[in-house]
């Protein structure tokens, strides 16, 4: 229900825009992120772009949980 | 999948996992409350991979298993005047109510159809001038603005036949509730990533100051999920609880002020009947007066029989967390995916539906 995917931003129209995942294209409504500009991952839940994924935080996460991992190999 | 596939790095899972064990020496509880996390919980196993010292607990985060059987059976009331259309998400119509449901009033005759998006619920008024379309309007922080956005589009058309029976619910006065009860004492949360991105990480901070309780707000992919208990348990030694975002490529501490301004507009704060915990003040959206014309409660008037809860059935506990769907006599017996006797085994987010799909052998009867 609170589900929501992360799509790309193909074209934009207003508050409509067009919005690619796995090949898949379909029209999303980007009312509540004004923001989003093409190329940019939303977060879609129910037709609506929720928020717009921060890819830096995204690579922050990742290289945190690589650290993590190679910590763990000295316990 | 970008920003789902490197979330799902079994290695660097089983690393986290170990990292977890290392740190975590005192026992403790953690609820998540969403129930797109129990699923994800089950279904990548994370139970299993976490140490012994950290018992995860479901919480009330299932948007259909919270709807109250009386609200239910409002919905398939109102599904039986003439000349409406009933549209809803997905698993509600599925939903025993106290004497039938939205499938069985659809088999019935009724015009109840399933919408992926409230933008569809508009497209289906304004085909159907004739009808009166009322969407049952269930979910929390993040489906609220969409039901919101559907109100004005309506308003902007100045469409007549448009109405939303409003059963939304908000997360933190139910955390709250829970955690007054004390019924199930609780170390920690693993806080909803959705409806976080929606209202931020500063909604929570009650948590940790009055109760003492480690916040950690999580996506849904199994990296983010152990990333969260990680952080959680970290909380928890050290003995410092606080509010901590683990989903930042999501989640900001002020949320999407565009998205909740929109849902102030639209909703007042009120009253919420919840299933397996009552009346939760503070915990359900409204529609304000101003907008009184698309409120299918004002609009329409069913008289109702006085609501009944399934015998033997255990949500309203599953919900709470006071029991699990293995304490359930019905688990797997009388009540299964196919022929479900309460909504968490209906829902793909229930508890009960997560256990039976993902629970393994040991986690069903008769093996």
């Amino acid at each position: 229900m609170c589900l929501a995917i992360p799509v790309r931003i193909v074209s934009i129209d207003g508050d409509e825009a067009e919005a690619e995942i796995a090949g898949v294209r379909r029209q999303v409504s980007i009312a509540f992120t004004p923001e989003a500009r093409v190329g940019d991952y939303v977060l879609l839940h129910t037709g609506y772009a929720i928020g717009v994924i921060d890819e830096a935080e995204a690579e922050e996460t990742l290289k945190l949980l690589e650290e993590i991992a190679s910590l763990s190999e000295v316990y | 999948m970008k920003f789902i596939d490197e979330y799902r790095n079994s290695e660097l899972a089983e690393k986290l996992a170990q990292k977890i064990a290392s740190r975590s020496t005192k026992s403790i509880k953690v609820m998540e409350f969403c129930g797109g996390h129990t699923h994800a919980i089950l279904r990548y196993g994370i139970r299993q991979l976490v140490p012994k010292t950290v018992e995860m607990k479901s919480g009330p985060g299932c948007p259909v298993c919270v709807t109250a059987t009386a609200d239910l059976d409002k919905a398939i009331a109102l599904a039986h005047l003439p000349d409406v259309i009933i549209t809803t998400f997905g698993d509600m119509v599925r939903v025993p109510g106290s004497y039938s449901s939205l499938q069985q009033a659809k088999a019935e005759g009724a015009d109840v159809r399933i919408v992926y998006s409230t933008i569809d619920v508009v497209e289906i008024a304004r085909a159907n001038p004739e009808k009166s379309v009322i969407f049952i309007g269930i979910g929390f922080e993040t489906t609220a603005p969409t039901i919101a956005a559907s109100i004005l589009k309506a308003q902007q058309e100045k469409m007549e036949n448009f109405h939303v029976l409003s059963l939304n619910k908000l997360t933190p006065p139910v955390i709250k509730a829970l955690l007054d009860s004390g019924e199930v004492k609780l170390d920690g949360i693993v806080c909803p990533g959705h409806v976080s991105v929606i209202i931020g990480s500063h909604p929570y901070e009650f948590i940790p100051r009055d109760y003492g309780v480690a916040c950690v707000i999580s996506g849904f992919e199994p990296l983010d999920i152990l990333l969260c208990i990680d952080k959680l348990v970290e909380q928890i030694e050290r003995g410092e609880p606080k509010v901590e975002i683990a989903y930042p490529r999501g989640v900001k501490p002020e949320g999407n002020r565009k998205a909740w301004q929109l849902m102030e507009d639209v909703f007042e704060v009120g009253e919420a009947n919840w299933r397996g915990i009552g009346i939760v003040p503070h915990s359900g959206l409204k529609v304000r007066e101003k907008y009184e014309q698309f409120d299918a409660d004002k609009a329409f008037s069913v008289s109702l029989k006085p609501p009944r809860e399934p015998e033997g059935c255990r949500c309203g506990d599953v919900i709470r967390g006071a029991a699990t769907p293995l304490e359930c006599k019905l688990f797997g017996k009388v009540c299964t995916p196919e022929r479900p006797v309460g909504p968490c085994m209906v829902s793909s987010e229930g508890a009960c539906a997560a256990y039976y799909q993902y629970g393994g052998p040991e986690n069903l009867p008769g093996f």
